[in-house]
């Protein structure tokens, strides 16, 4: 049986993922400034819609960018500020018509109702379109923000995989906030609105639902203001990279991003994640299992690894992630991904290390690459972002006849 | 000496989620769908209106217990609709409706500056409070803000946004030689009040407008001061010329004392219409439109919001009935409470014997006619007379149909109006301060 072609997302954040990435911005024609006007992100967006990439996600945070893990660095030689993910994600939307957007929403200082609602308003003006990357923040920084929330400890690595209790509470919250961001999707049957003059009533109430719900940071009467929306349930994406966020991530996503550094990793995390599915209960279409690289990628061999020593150099350290960085030709890269496939993962989201260089290398590279050797798409074969995930349009929960 | 005439101001309000908006017409479509907010969006622009308005309301409205199901219902975020639309728009101001009851400062702040960017300088906040708990049940802060608090709560909302606004300077973004930004330009906030306590920095570069227009819309004596000290443009509902200019007098006299001039607050009160080639023609068209808009079932619904029984079993087309209002407990919510329910319904039935009305007639009756109903030319003289005479500094107008609800007095109306001398040609500006006429967002 020939292997199903891999899923390829893109994702944006400043002048990319190198903090000197924005040095080069001027040599690609854009200035550094541009990275806040418009036409710099419908410009990135509709490069990965030529690449005929599945989606691109849009990062952000309520806290200033910094070096450190919590709290600002005072530093200006690096990017600093951001948009708002969702807005932006709405911006370029009519300038596209294929892509998904899926932009980053924090599920810790939010209102859930309001992020509900404005991912579903994204998919409604992209016609189907629109994901979401829920987010904690656990950071001390962005809770002065909000100032309502007393007694977070300032965060440091090691809690995340310590398994702290804050870290598990604040899990467990954005657990909560996708059920009733799910939960309020749903909550307008596809056929709620009836127009029927013979009664004079615009909608049938019946198919109109409380989603009731109540847990231990906040509750939710329901129902959503917003109709339902082209794809009913817009596709959650979650970034993860230990045991609580895969049982997050499998109790209300459809599609985990790890972060393995080899072939080996690639086994035990899938693992993990399906260990998770089974724990959790998870019923329905299994989680789709995509792996985050940092890329960089030049056609000529060493060239890559040379710019990114160069980039290293600027920023005066070099640089590390979380994912694993990557170096090399469009081709070594396809090897890499292919391997990858073959131990467990179905898609990637690369981030650009520079933009716009290392997106064009994954859509002017990288993506034919792949074609040639029959793992991606030759063209888009669907309209909405669930269709390029191959999962189908579900019905309401609570439709008569919907499985509960 | 006479004085320059007024230039007025046009603004488009999405139709909303009430009986003003008429969907049982064969021309009325999707409220949801972006092709609806695009084609009303484009119409605007095209006759160089200041803004499009978007209102909210964050909880379905209920009677008797159940959703209200003989209107309009649902409705998008507004301000993801907003910067979709700045996608398919080059001018025209975009006015979200926020709630500074249910939802943070940082938050907003960080939203409307991020609109002000991606639209190059057009977007404005309508800021409403409300203490409903009703409301509060979709919130995890729930609904338990103090009448009280409303204004003091909105007053810290936006000072604290304009605060986070202000924040980076304008050059921050230009640093020299080695830097993305200056970081000293990026200046922390820290605010201490009665409903909020943050601190930390913004993390948006001070927008094209620096700050985003605030609109306001309360009447009270509270909301009026909390007007002339805070807002840019205020959203009346004083429809008539002695009403308007009485309240344009008492507001504009309000900012002398904080140190603001008359041209820095827009008074621009909503407005619905109906025009006919002939008065004769418009007037049945004005009223075939108000029938559309309060249909036999929608009538009895008005009906019961007063008396606070089921009155399912009356006749729409016949008389009011002879019962008292039953006071026992409110029967809707997600609205404002009707204040004496049984004076009301006693100045009703005198009315409806007068006039010898049935239910239906009464409710068209007591629920607004149209504020402009006329030929172009008619209507287009009244608004005119309306800005020169102090009663309004220009209109929002409320179309009844949606997508198409704007289209005539765009086509019609507004040409008359730059004939005058009146209204613009053109934009002059890009920004939604400049079309407004209120100089730049201070720093």
């Amino acid at each position: 049986m020939p292997e199903r072609p891999l899923h390829l997302s893109v994702a944006l954040d400043g002048a990319g993922w190198h903090p000197a990435a924005w040095r080069d911005l001027p040599g690609s024609g854009w200035a550094t400034s541009d990275l806040f006007g418009a036409r710099y992100w419908a410009d990135l967006v509709a490069e990965a819609e030529r690449g005929l990439l599945d989606f691109v996600t849009f990062e952000d945070a309520f806290a200033l960018q910094s070096s450190l893990f919590d709290g600002p660095d005072g530093r200006g030689d690096q990017v600093r500020g951001r948009f708002d993910a969702v807005l932006l994600a709405a911006r370029v939307a009519p300038l596209t018509s294929r892509i998904g957007l899926v932009p980053t929403a924090t599920t810790t200082h939010t209102e859930p109702f309001h992020v509900a609602i404005g991912i579903q308003s994204l998919d409604h003006v992209s016609l189907g379109r629109a994901g979401w990357r829920p987010q904690v923040s656990g950071r001390r920084t962005d809770a002065a923000h909000f100032g309502r929330r007393q007694g977070f400890p300032e965060l440091r690595p090691d809690a995340l995989t310590a398994q702290s209790e804050h870290v598990r509470d604040l899990f467990d919250e954005a657990a909560d906030a996708i059920e009733v961001a799910r939960r309020l999707w749903d909550s307008w049957e596809d056929d709620a609105e009836i127009r029927d003059t013979a009664t004079g009533r615009f909608v049938d109430r019946d198919k109109l639902h409380y989603i009731d719900f109540t847990g231990r940071w906040f509750g939710v009467k329901g129902p959503s203001i917003t109709p339902r929306s082209p794809q009913g349930l817009p596709p959650v994406v979650a970034l993860a990279h230990d045991v609580v966020p895969y049982r997050l991530a499998a109790l209300g996503a459809d599609v985990v991003l790890i972060t393995p550094h080899d072939v080996e990793q690639v086994r035990s995390i899938s693992a993990q994640v399906r260990e998770a599915e089974a724990e959790t209960g998870r019923a329905g279409e299994p989680l789709q299992v995509y792996a985050d690289l940092v890329v960089f990628l030049d056609d000529e061999p060493g060239a890559a690894a040379v710019r990114r020593a160069r980039l290293d150099d600027l920023d005066g350290a070099p640089y590390v992630s979380d994912a694993l960085v990557f170096a090399g030709t469009p081709g070594e890269l396809a090897d890499l991904l292919l391997e990858w496939r073959a131990a467990g993962v179905e898609g990637y989201r690369l981030r650009p290390a520079s933009l716009p260089h290392d997106l064009l290398g994954v859509t002017r590279g990288l993506a034919p690459e792949l074609r040639a050797r029959g793992a991606f798409r030759a063209a888009y074969e669907a309209e909405t972002l669930r269709g390029h995930l191959g999962l189908p349009r579900p019905a309401s929960r609570y439709a008569a006849g919907a499985a509960r | 000496m006479s004085r320059p005439r007024k230039q007025v101001h046009l603004a488009a309000h999405f139709p909303g989620v009430n009986n003003t908006t008429v969907w049982a017409d064969p021309e009325s479509k999707s409220q949801i769908d972006f092709s609806s907010f695009r084609h009303l969006a484009r119409t605007a622009e095209r006759g160089k209106f200041d803004f499009f308005f978007l209102a909210e309301g964050l909880r379905l409205r209920e009677l008797k217990g159940r959703i209200h199901d003989l209107d309009v219902v649902g409705r998008p975020e507004s301000l993801t609709v907003l910067a979709a639309l700045a996608a398919v728009t080059e001018r025209l101001g975009l006015a979200a409706t926020i709630n500074a009851t249910f939802n943070e400062p940082y938050e907003v702040a960080r939203r409307l500056a991020t609109l002000d960017h991606l639209s190059e300088g057009r977007a404005a906040w309508n800021v409403v409070t409300t203490s409903d708990a009703f409301t509060g049940e979709n919130f995890r802060r729930g609904g338990y803000l103090d009448r009280a608090d409303r204004y003091t709560r909105a007053e810290e909302f936006v000072r604290l946004a304009r605060e986070l606004w202000d924040s980076w300077e304008p050059d921050a973004l230009t640093g020299a030689g080695d830097g993305f930004v200056r970081p000293e330009a990026i200046r922390p906030f820290s605010f201490q009040g009665r409903h909020f306590d943050v601190a930390g920095h913004f993390t948006v570069p001070r927008s094209p407008q620096g700050r985003p227009v605030v609109i306001q819309a309360g009447d009270s004596d509270e909301g009026r001061e909390f007007a002339a000290r805070t807002a840019d443009v205020i959203f009346s509902r004083h429809g008539t010329l002695d009403d308007g200019k009485a309240f344009y007098a008492d507001v504009k006299g309000r900012l002398a004392r904080y140190g603001r001039l008359p041209h820095q607050l827009k008074i621009l009160p909503a407005a619905t219409f109906a025009l006919g080639d002939t008065e004769e023609e418009a007037a049945e068209r004005a009223a075939a439109i108000r029938r559309q808009q309060v249909g036999p079932q929608t009538a009895i619904a008005f009906l019961e919001q007063v008396w606070g029984r089921d009155m399912s079993a009356y006749d729409p087309d016949g008389p009011l009935p002879d019962v008292d209002p039953d006071l026992s407990d409110g029967v809707w919510g997600g609205r404002v409470p009707l204040g004496d329910r049984t004076a009301l319904a006693a100045k009703w039935r005198a009315l409806a014997e007068e006039k010898r009305l049935s239910i239906r007639e009464l409710v068209i009756e007591v629920t607004g006619r149209q504020s402009f109903i006329g030929t172009p030319a008619a209507v287009a003289a009244l608004i005119d007379r309306f800005v020169q005479e102090d009663a309004a500094d220009g209109f929002i107008l409320v179309p009844h149909l949606t997508p198409g609800g704007l289209d005539d007095f765009v086509d019609r109306v507004v040409p008359l109006l730059q004939e005058r001398g009146v209204f613009r040609a053109d934009y002059s500006g890009t920004t939604l301060r400049d079309h407004l006429g209120l100089g730049p967002g201070s720093n």
